[in-house]
């Protein structure tokens, strides 16, 4: 696989990222060598082995009793934000 | 039976899958312990998990994998014994994430069925594509403030259950239909609410047109409908839409479409943003949910009578008909109240009384079953009086209303208002004998073969009587001495 400058630009606008056009080519060029090297996996042979969702072996999902213990935390729920009104986060227009 | 849409080029077959998000009935929210409540100050039910602070951690509700495993099981799918939970990556100012905490390739629940009666007494069965666990988003203000966009987190992270259906529905009715049955089969289960203006259940439609026994067109999603009958309108106006699209040479778009309830039109919603890619991946803070045997035979033990089997036992219990049948087990409190009104008397008459006096009362006051006026006990002895005699029906009428404005029970009414049916036989002879002898042209007409004119008589002695005396009494007194 090699990875242009194009999807790394596209890479970069998913992730929200600002890339300069003039760092597009150097990315992509380490971009292409990182997934070279996790290439190297392919190597193995993995029919009939399911996917491997997680690395916790033999350790399995905690559940939580459904009782409210948390909340009513306002102020520490906006204090990072830069903007608040009436309770609110305050954010740029979104207009659909 | 699939209603085909007449185009200008001939007909057209209309497809139609439904997304439903319902809301599971918690305390707390998914994975966090924020109370999962509607209608509080905003952002008062966000916990520093949900606001997605780093280094919180999820964890899951034990209450919301019970509800949809509740509900996978209710519309008879198959329960997933391994799941697992998957980062869905966007960006938008109320998921604090920057991802959605849901199930992409491997959903709790699998295939399932929900049959549909549709009008005429024909049955339909839909597929249930899957139903998998998510986090709802928070709440975006755009009417508050002219520049800027207010964020409520309070649904963030509130437990979803995702219920798509097989693209198998073929009329907005069919689509309504459905929608209504798995309202109804949701609320059996206690596993939602239903309440679609709360938004505790919403639904996307994805509609698209094709010529009958061609593939599939391309379609368009309809999102957020939050009522049936916009759901019937929004998909009856898209499928218009796309045929003359296609009729006057152009093609259909797949985009998203919003419905815009006040004009009656759906109208494209983000076509300027880039093509959605999520990115998907196995969220590594979770490991899969992995689901016992026991565990989902304990659940099905559980579960209630759901309103097919409720309906089918109506008709073979107490003779009511499938339709009426059908009108009383669609909701469990209406079934419990007709159960109630029925037990020990007359079903077919407690089944009358229900979905005729009872419904047009609470239609008009505008109220739900649980806030009736008149309790299904007091309902009950309304019809004992009738049974016993005590009463008309015409009279129980009149007693029902009282009965409706003043909460009272039947037999205070009846007593108070001396409005005891008269079955003393001398009574009523007397009173026969009144309208005879005050009616000498009537008596001769019905003597001269007018047996229509009997009715007179009767309006004459139910006057002199204010309405009380025996109906079927005065039917044999008079005839008697009519003939006499």
């Amino acid at each position: 696989m090699s990875v242009d400058k194009s999807t790394v630009a596209r890479i970069a606008q998913l992730a929200r990222i600002r890339v300069p056009e003039e760092e597009l080519d150097g990315l992509a060029g380490e971009l292409d060598k990182i997934l070279g090297w996790i290439e190297q996996l392919d190597e193995v042979d993995t029919d009939g082995v399911a996917p491997m969702t997680s690395n916790a072996e033999g350790m399995t999902l905690r559940w939580r009793r459904d009782e409210v213990t948390d909340g009513d935390r306002r102020d520490d729920i906006l204090a990072n934000a830069p903007e608040a009104q009436d309770g609110h986060f305050v954010v740029p227009r979104v207009v659909e | 039976m699939a209603a085909l849409i007449e185009g200008r080029t001939g007909e057209w077959e209309l497809v139609i899958g439904l997304e439903v998000h319902a809301q599971a009935i918690t305390e707390a929210k998914l994975f966090s312990g924020a109370s999962a409540g509607f209608g509080a100050e905003a952002n008062t039910h966000v916990s520093l998990i949900d606001a997605a602070m780093p280094g919180m951690l999820p964890v899951i509700n034990e209450r919301a994998v019970e509800q949809a495993v509740r509900t996978g099981l209710g519309l008879k799918a198959e329960i997933n014994r391994v799941s697992v939970f998957d980062r869905k990556n966007y960006f938008y100012p109320d998921l604090p994430q920057g991802y959605q905490i849901s199930q992409f390739s491997q959903p709790v629940v699998g295939k399932g069925e929900i049959v549909l009666d549709m009008e005429g007494g024909e049955s339909r069965a839909v597929g249930i594509t899957r139903i998998h666990l998510e986090q709802d988003a928070g709440k975006s203000v755009h009417d508050r403030d002219p520049g800027h966009t207010l964020v409520d987190l309070n649904r963030a992270g509130v437990p979803l259950m995702e219920i798509v259906s097989e693209p198998d529905l073929r009329s907005p009715e069919e689509a309504a239909a459905y929608l209504a049955k798995l309202r109804s089969i949701l609320r059996y289960l206690g596993t939602c609410d239903g309440n679609m203006e709360q938004g505790s259940m919403r639904c996307d439609a994805n509609v698209s047109v094709r010529r009958p026994g061609e593939p599939l067109g391309t379609r368009c999603e309809i999102k957020n409908v939050n009522s049936i009958r916009f759901l019937r309108q929004a998909i009856a106006y898209e499928a218009q839409r796309q045929v003359e699209l296609i009729e006057s040479g152009e093609r259909v778009v797949q985009e998203t479409r919003l419905y815009d309830a006040e004009r009656g039109v759906t109208r494209s919603m983000r076509s300027k943003e880039e093509a959605h890619d999520y990115r998907y991946f196995p969220d590594p803070d979770l490991l899969p949910l992995t689901l016992t045997e026991d565990y989902i035979e304990g659940i099905r033990a559980t579960l209630p009578e759901l309103p097919d089997e409720k309906k089918a036992r109506f008709v073979a219990e107490y003779g009511l008909t499938e339709y009426d049948a059908g009108v009383l087990a669609a909701e469990r409190e209406i079934a419990e109240f007709f159960e109630a009104v029925a037990r020990g008397r007359d079903a077919k008459a407690a089944s009358n009384w229900v979905t005729g006096e009872l419904f047009g009362a609470l239609n008009r006051r505008g109220v739900e079953i649980a806030d009736s006026p008149v309790s299904a006990a007091s309902l009950g002895a309304l019809i004992d009086l009738i049974a016993d005699g005590t009463l008309s029906n015409r009279i129980a009428k009149d007693v029902f209303e009282a009965m409706l404005e003043t909460g009272r029970d039947a037999a205070s009414i009846v007593e108070e208002k001396g409005l005891k049916q008269v079955s003393d036989t001398g009574a009523i002879e007397a009173a026969v004998d009144a309208a005879i002898a005050g009616g000498a042209k009537q008596v001769a007409q019905y003597r001269g073969g007018n047996e229509k004119i009997l009715g007179w008589f009767v309006g004459q002695v139910m006057k002199a009587t204010q309405g009380k005396a025996n109906p079927q009494m005065v039917n044999e007194i008079l005839k008697k001495k009519l003939g006499g």
